[in-house]
Order: structure tokens, then C-alpha cells, then sequence
């Protein structure tokens, strides 16, 4: 599936409820198919540092494939990672740097997933592409 | 006092909706909402005489100035300060702050002095002078506390010696609302001849503040947390003090005379309100108090108070919440975690419930870390929330549990 089909599953998942208390239960849920970090990458090299939550990524490079694996301490939080690591992951680097994430306007969260909830959404988008870009230039390089 | 439903509707954003929710605001600890008043004189500024303070011969000035100048003698008397002189305006607490810090440490701080503050300060009162020890090379020492939340008095007769030149504490917690023994910390230092500062930043709406009873060398709060608008501060400190201290900041209007040779510095208070003063702010944060004056002071601690009481049986009787700060002595703040709920979680879901806490560490990592915690929930309340409102904090913290206990 396209980084673009997947976004497009996901707000047709989210349309499905008008009630805030339905999404969040349902971004809970997402949190609970997260591909979870190896503990030992749970360290400070790994951490996003948003104001409110802890944000762990890892990323790992195998066949021109980065794959996520993450976690966090706040479920809401976990939640919203899984989605990004549903579209972004197990995808080549210039899918992930070329990626516009129309999905995180549209699921109707839009004031809890806003960069000014210092939730620290932004920063993980960010580091993500930051990591594409890395490997990107790691095997430019090589050739 | 004046009943209820008359002082919320003087504050125009309690009666908004927030989700097609009433909202429920609960976080007077990071800002208070405004009377109408404040807001009508912040209006009339701009709409009727707005012009630079201290320096035009025109009418706007001189009126602009005037209203400036009354403020000044509005806070002056608020306090009960000895003089107009020992009243300087600034952008808030944390500028107040940066400006002891500096100003102190460059004619009194030398290498291997001592400055002591309390394990419950906000990062306000930490930072500056951690810049000014590292400029200085002087010491920061720390007040612990205890599991309650209470700062060890023992423990800071004990830091007290003659390489102390200054003690700088709160006067209350902003995590977690308790009220520290000032006039006792003031004692102590003065009994070695050091002086003390007070943080005033959450102690100054809550009671009647008087400066000269206390004995403070130095007293320093915002306007935004009375009630008044942002921007504005004060800084009191006794004459003695301030006309020994060189200014913080250069420029308009804080100097008797330049040459490109030497600069004289005009009197006090100007000496420290260099460039042009946030004047609005000034006239706002006189009419804040006005405001809160005539509602009665005794009258706004007592009610806060019954506020604390009613929410801590209400909260506490959640068997899964644990309240953070147990002292006897605290305002009307209840700074608490739900079992192993994320506060983050919980703030999210009560802000969609239409009540405004603060989750996080408040700007006081050290008191977290002190109780070996990444943050809590705050609710802080003032005069006008309501026992209705904390019922609503109490369903919405049980809807919490229920959500996130799956």
C-alpha cells in the first residue's frame, strides 16, 4: 500500500465516529499494535524529547526498507505514534522524505495532534525524515 | 463578599464554552482570567491616552504618565512598601528576578559565596542565579524538603554561614502549593546579616502581602498571576538595597545624564526601568488591584481555602489518585497523579471535558525529581471557581480511570 492509501485507511477508520471520546479510544487501540522498541533502545539516543510525553524511535534499515519500532509513556501518545508508524514504516528512504502527511488534518484530532500541543508530533515527524535523509546520504555515499 | 455568580460574571471568559463544554479553568496558577474592569482600562488606554510615559510636554504624556505613576502607588500601598522609590515596575516575576540576580551578584558576589535557594523553586528562581554563580563563581546551595512537601527548616539554619550573601525562596510552591515559613527563613538570614528575596509569584493573590511585617529585603511577583495582564511585574526591594545596586539594563529614561564619556543614572525607581515601561500593563495591574481589594482579601483566603478543603476530601477520596504536597500549610492547589496514568493522558481527556489543568513538571523539574516523578496534574483554584467545578474535576477524573484502566 501507498504512504497516501494508508493515510486514507486511516480517516476512513476515524470517520466512522463523531465523539472525541470514540477517537481517542480508537487511537488507544491503534497504540496496542505498535511495534514496540527493543528495551535496549530505550535510552536517551532514541528519545524524543517532547514537553509532555516520552517518545522513543529506532529505526532500522534492512533491503533500502527503514522499519520503526517505538513506545512512549502516555497511551494517547503511543496512540498517535502507531499511526505515524503505520504510514511511514517499512518504506524507502525518499518515500518517507517525500511523504505529506494530509492524514493528521483530517482524522478530526487536529487540536490534539497540532505541533502546539507540544506533543512532540512534529519532532517525530521530523526525526523520521531526519533518519531517511541519514541513509539516504549513507548510501549515496557508498555508491 | 460579593456572591458567586456576581464575580464570575465579571470575568467575561469563565461564561465561554470550550467542546460545547462550560469551562472549567483550573489553571490560575499558570495565569488568571481578567475582570472586565482590567480589560476596560487596558481598552481606555488605547482608546483615549495613549502616549510615551516620562517624556512629552503634551497632554497624552502627562496623563499617560500620571496613571503610570498612580499604579506605582496602588502597588506600593497593595504591599505596604515604605516608598514609591522601593517600587519598580518590570516584565514579571522572572524579570524581577534576573535583575536581583544580576544586579547583586555584580556588586556583592564574589568566588566561593554562597546563595541559597529551596528544593521548591520554579526554574525562575533556579536559572538566574545558576548563571550568576557560574559568573561569578559562587555556590548554589539548596533547602531540602520533605515526602509532605515542606522545606527542612533544620537543614537551612544549617546552610546558613558567612559565605552566604543571599537566600532567594518562594512563597509558595507553584507545583505544589505549599506555603513556605518566610517570615522565620527572614529571621534566620537576618540574624547573620544576609539578606532575603522573596518569590512571590503564587503567594501575592492569594492574601494580604505586607512587605515591611515580613522583613523581605526583596519581594517580586507578576501581574498576569492577579488578576492583571501579562507582561508586567514588580520588584520591591528596600531603598537601602536598591540605591547600592548598579541597573540591570541600560537605556531611556534610567539615566540623569550621557555623554559619550560617563552616564549618570537618574534616581530610583527609574534607574532599573530602562526604555519604555509597559505602562498599559502598569495601569492594568493597578486596576487588578482595585479589583480585589474591594472584594476583600480575608475574604478571597477564606474562600480559597473552604475551595481546598471542599476539593482535597473530594479528590483524595478517589482511592486512585495520590496527591502530591500533604502540607497543612498550602493554596488552593492540588497537584496529584492518577495510579500509573500518564498526566498526559489525563489532561488530554479532562481538556476534552472542558476543564483546564496543567499537566507537567510546572517549571519545577526538582520537585518531580524529588518525588522520583516525570510530572503531575495540577488544578489550581482561585475566588471565583466553584464546589460545582471541582465535582466536575471529580467526574472527570473517574471517567479517566475508566477510560485508561482497560
Amino acid at each position: 500500500m501507498t504512504v497516501n492509501k494508508v493515510q486514507d485507511t486511516i480517516i476512513e477508520e476515524f470517520s466512522v465516529f463523531e465523539d472525541w471520546m470514540d477517537k481517542y479510544n480508537l487511537l488507544i487501540d491503534f497504540g496496542k499494535d505498535l511495534p514496540v522498541i527493543d528495551p535496549k533502545f530505550k535510552v536517551k539516543d532514541y528519545l524524543i524529547e517532547g514537553c509532555q510525553s516520552k517518545v522513543w524511535l529506532y529505526p532500522e534499515l534492512r533491503d533500502n526498507k527503514i522499519k520503526f519500532s517505538a513506545d512512549s509513556d502516555a497511551i494517547i501518545t503511543r496512540g498517535i505514534v502507531s499511526l505515524l508508524i503505520k504510514v511511514l514504516s517499512d518504506r524507502t528512504p525518499d518515500e518517507i522524505i517525500s511523504s505529506d502527511l494530509y492524514f493528521i488534518d483530517r482524522i478530526g484530532l487536529r487540536q490534539n495532534l497540532s505541533p502546539t500541543r507540544s506533543n512532540g508530533l512534529l519532532s517525530m515527524v521530523r526525526q523520521m525524515k531526519l533518519y531517511a535523509m541519514a541513509y539516504k546520504a549513507k548510501d549515496k555515499s557508498k555508491k | 463578599m460579593k456572591n458567586i455568580s456576581d464575580i464570575r460574571s465579571d470575568f467575561p471568559l469563565l461564561s465561554r464554552k470550550v467542546y460545547d463544554k462550560p469551562l472549567v479553568y483550573f489553571d490560575n496558577g499558570a495565569t488568571t482570567q481578567k475582570p472586565q474592569c482590567v480589560i476596560d482600562a487596558f481598552n481606555e488606554v488605547f482608546t483615549e491616552y495613549n502616549a510615551n510615559i516620562h517624556r512629552g510636554v503634551h497632554a497624552l504624556s502627562d496623563r499617560a504618565s500620571e496613571e503610570y505613576e498612580k499604579a506605582r502607588e496602588k502597588v506600593r500601598s497593595f504591599i505596604n512598601a515604605g516608598s514609591r522609590e522601593e517600587v519598580i515596575f518590570t516584565s514579571g516575576t522572572t524579570g524581577s528576578i534576573n535583575t536581583v540576580a544580576f544586579s547583586f551578584g555584580e556588586r556583592f558576589i564574589n568566588t566561593g559565596d554562597e546563595i541559597i535557594i529551596s528544593h521548591l523553586e520554579h526554574h525562575a528562581n533556579i536559572v538566574p542565579w545558576q548563571m550568576m554563580c557560574d559568573r561569578k563563581g559562587a555556590i548554589l546551595k539548596v533547602i531540602p524538603i520533605n515526602d509532605r512537601g515542606e522545606i527542612l527548616f533544620d537543614e537551612y539554619l544549617k546552610l546558613l554561614n558567612n559565605r552566604t550573601k543571599i537566600v532567594a525562596v518562594t512563597q509558595v510552591s507553584n507545583a505544589l502549593g505549599t506555603i513556605l515559613p518566610v517570615k522565620e527563613i527572614i529571621k534566620a538570614a537576618h540574624s547573620m546579616n544576609i539578606p532575603v528575596m522573596v518569590d512571590g509569584a503564587q503567594g501575592i493573590q492569594h492574601g494580604a502581602i505586607d512587605v515591611a511585617a515580613m522583613d523581605c529585603d526583596f519581594y517580586v511577583f507578576s501581574g498576569h498571576k492577579i488578576y492583571a495582564p501579562t507582561g508586567i511585574g514588580v520588584l520591591y526591594g528596600k531603598t537601602k538595597w536598591l540605591s547600592d545596586l548598579p541597573p540591570y539594563q541600560g537605556g531611556g529614561d534610567m539615566v540623569a545624564n550621557v555623554t559619550f564619556e560617563k552616564t549618570t543614572y537618574n534616581e530610583l525607581p527609574f534607574k532599573f526601568e530602562a526604555g519604555t515601561m509597559n505602562f498599559p500593563g502598569a495601569i492594568g495591574l493597578g486596576v487588578a488591584i482595585d479589583y480585589i481589594l474591594s472584594l476583600g482579601l480575608e475574604d478571597i483566603e477564606k474562600r480559597e481555602k473552604e475551595l481546598l478543603v471542599y476539593a482535597t476530601e473530594r479528590i483524595s477520596g478517589i482511592k486512585e489518585v495520590k496527591i502530591y504536597g500533604n502540607t497543612d500549610r498550602k493554596i488552593s492547589i492540588i497537584s496529584f497523579l492518577i495510579n500509573n496514568i500518564h498526566q498526559y493522558d489525563a489532561g488530554m481527556v479532562l481538556d476534552k471535558l472542558g476543564i483546564a489543568v496543567r499537566t507537567g513538571t510546572h517549571c519545577a523539574q526538582p520537585v518531580m525529581d524529588r518525588f522520583g516523578i516525570d510530572g503531575t496534574i495540577r488544578a489550581s483554584m482561585c475566588f471565583y471557581n466553584t464546589t460545582e467545578e471541582i465535582d466536575l474535576l471529580g467526574t472527570g477524573i473517574e471517567k479517566v480511570i475508566k477510560m485508561f484502566a482497560k
